[in-house]
């Protein structure tokens, strides 16, 4: 049961219940090479016809998405980072795909792919296009009671509209906050992959459309490859903060389905620094309330016993 | 949670992106699912009482219990209904059965026992068809007690931090407030010569709420402000004073009518003041990114010295 609820599960198509099934794939979002074009955002809601998702301005750098949501599926999130760059700043070899119109001001071969030169003050900025994770271990699909999300035979995880009676389990127990109801309509939405596109061998639209391949799908296995070379590259050329998230199958959810290179922390870029499966305690939790109902039942019993009336 | 034991505070600095909440707030609406919660804990609850009274020869408390538990989980059935984004489709909720989700469960648990409650209230009613109001009662007898409990586990089994952390206390809570409400009912609508098991019940019940919420609170360290504050921390504090007061007066007044209807308003009112409490408090962990970020840095921190 435990490697069914959490840990590394290697085949999750094939545990799922599929005999033959294509690889799992992917998404690879490398957020250091990520230009904030909304590019993204823009084909996917064009593709999947995702309805508006409400006008507004934040404040918020150049993010009026705000967030993942039942009509935002990729999300652009933008942060200005102030911070002193050291003088003389190191001209550092930038790999072809890094100079690809990123936002700088000033001179370009700053240290950090995602800062600019300004003075002796430089503004970073971290743009990451998030989406659903399409968890190993999804507590979407665990706590769904109509079976309405499913997992797919690219071993995605998607929402089957005609099934869904909008409940709203699913919403709470996504430890990323991605699912979310779409008011008007009562039923939940999220990304499926373009499991439409997949199913005729095409890649996501949003994929299909990120001019610098920040956005990169693939089969998993050699994303993961390509990933860890990734950011040994941007190790070697002084970019100490560089990391991926959601990679390793030996997180709190058995891995994401898609998975990131951050240049910060990832509750900088508004996702858990830890995210766990709530399924990986519900053994417990069963014995608890098991426990629990036969208190209450001895309880009961013990009430009629002793003094008469 | 590691090491969390109350007494050392955590530092509440942490990093958000522009302190928006990382989780989404559930959507289940209010008052739907805390009376739920509340409806439920009396009908499971209500159940069981009703094969004591039958067996120890108490009609008044029997007629009591058994319409409680089919009213209870009859009404409860159809908030959860008006609760769905789609309630058109609740027969969607008996399309599969998955162990995995605590709703899918719950709502196989709530068909059979409110089926079983409402044949043996019936049969009880119009004195027809007895063996099968028996076999009836004893079903709903056997289910109610995971009635009144499950939706510990619904809540807990959610990403939301105040409910997930504490999935050890929560059905213990909720088994008390259930107890304690159920107490509660009988007190009031029983005439005072049969509900001596009614007033036990109430205390035992506010026993246990209370040595639950305690331990909750005293084990969840930074994750118990959003049950102390604002209010649920308020609703918290008055279902606490309502329980006491309701368990002294099955205590001290058990015999008087007066002190045993209030004393039983009293404990039905706490407990469903209760269920408000922790269904606010888990949205209100859920809204604010403190409290999905520093709870995890800290066992980040923990697992990381633990290799160390
Ligand atoms: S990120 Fe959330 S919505 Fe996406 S698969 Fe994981 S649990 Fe489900
Ligand atoms: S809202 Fe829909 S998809 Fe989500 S858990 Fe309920 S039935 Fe499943």
């Amino acid at each position: 049961m435990s490697n069914r609820l959490s840990g590394p599960l290697d085949d999750v198509t094939g545990d799922a219940g599929y005999e033959a099934h294509p690889e799992r794939m992917g998404f690879f979002t490398d957020t250091s090479v990520c230009i904030g074009c909304k590019a993204c955002e823009v084909a996917c809601k064009e593709w999947n016809f995702v309805p508006e998702d409400g006008l507004l301005l934040t404040g918020m750098s150049y993010d009026n998405t705000q967030q993942l949501d039942a009509n935002s599926w990729r999300h652009v999130a933008f942060v200005e980072q102030t911070k002193p760059v050291q003088a003389p700043s190191p001209t550092v070899n930038t790999s072809a795909s890094t100079d690809l119109g990123m936002p700088t001001v000033g001179l370009p071969g700053a240290q950090d792919p995602q800062a600019a030169d300004n003075g002796d003050i430089g503004v970073r900025w971290l743009m990451s296009s998030d989406v659903c994770k399409h968890c190993t271990h999804a507590a979407c699909l665990d706590v769904c009671p109509t079976g309405s999300l499913f997992r797919t035979e690219f071993g995605t995880v998607v929402v089957q509209q005609d099934i869904c009676n909008g409940c709203g389990y699913c919403v709470p127990a996504c430890p990323y906050g991605v699912i979310d109801q779409r008011k008007d309509d009562g039923r939940v939405f999220k990304c499926t992959m373009c499991y439409d596109r997949l199913g005729v061998g095409e890649q996501p639209a949003c994929a299909k459309a990120c001019p610098t391949e920040s956005i990169q799908f693939g089969p998993l296995d050699e994303l993961r490859e390509r990933a860890q070379q990734r950011v040994e590259r941007l190790h070697e050329q002084g970019i100490d903060e560089a990391r991926l998230y959601g990679e390793s199958p030996d997180d709190g959810v058995g891995g994401d389905g898609a998975f990131f290179l951050l240049l910060d922390e990832p509750e900088v870029y508004g996702m858990p620094p830890d995210p766990v499966v709530t399924t990986r305690d519900l053994a417990a939790m069963w014995r608890q309330a098991g426990a629990a109902a036969l208190t209450l039942t001895v309880g009961v019993a013990l009430s009629f016993v002793g003094r008469s009336r | 949670m590691g090491r969390r034991d109350g007494a050392v505070v955590p530092d509440a600095e942490f990093r958000s992106y522009y302190g928006r909440p990382i989780l989404k707030k559930p959507v289940w609406k209010q008052p739907d699912v805390p009376l739920y919660l509340w409806l439920g804990g009396i009908a499971g609850t209500s159940a069981a009482l009703a094969e004591g009274a039958r067996l120890s020869d108490r009609p008044a408390l029997e007629r009591v219990a058994r319409l409680a538990a089919a009213a209870g989980s009859g009404i409860g059935s159809i908030v959860l209904v008006h609760d769905l984004g789609r309630p058109e489709r609740f027969l969607n909720m008996l399309r599969v059965f998955k162990v995995t989700s605590p709703l899918s469960v719950g709502s196989w648990l709530l068909a059979g026992f409110s089926t079983a409650a409402s044949v043996s209230a019936a049969s009880h009613e119009t004195a027809r068809l007895r063996p099968v109001g028996r076999l009836a009662g004893f079903a709903a007898a056997t289910l109610g007690p995971p009635l009144a409990t499950y939706t510990a586990v619904l809540l807990a089994n959610t990403a939301v931090p105040a409910w997930h952390e504490a999935y050890r206390e929560l059905p213990f809570l909720f088994a008390g407030s259930a107890t304690a409400a159920t107490g509660g009912l009988a007190m009031l609508a029983v005439p005072v010569a049969e509900a001596g098991p009614a007033r036990r019940l109430a205390v035992a019940g506010v026993a246990l709420d209370l040595a639950a919420e305690h331990r909750l609170e005293s084990r969840l360290g930074m994750l118990a402000e959003p049950y102390q504050q604002q209010r649920p921390g308020r609703f918290l504090r008055a279902a606490r004073g309502l329980n006491l007061a309701g368990a002294a007066g099955a205590v001290l007044g058990g015999r008087s009518r007066a002190v045993s209807s209030l004393s039983g308003l009293a404990l039905l009112g706490g407990s469903l003041l209760t269920r408000f409490a922790v269904f606010q408090a888990g949205l209100a962990s859920a809204e604010d990114p403190k409290y999905t970020v520093v709870p995890q840095r800290e066992r980040m921190r923990a697992r990381e010295s633990q290799l160390a």
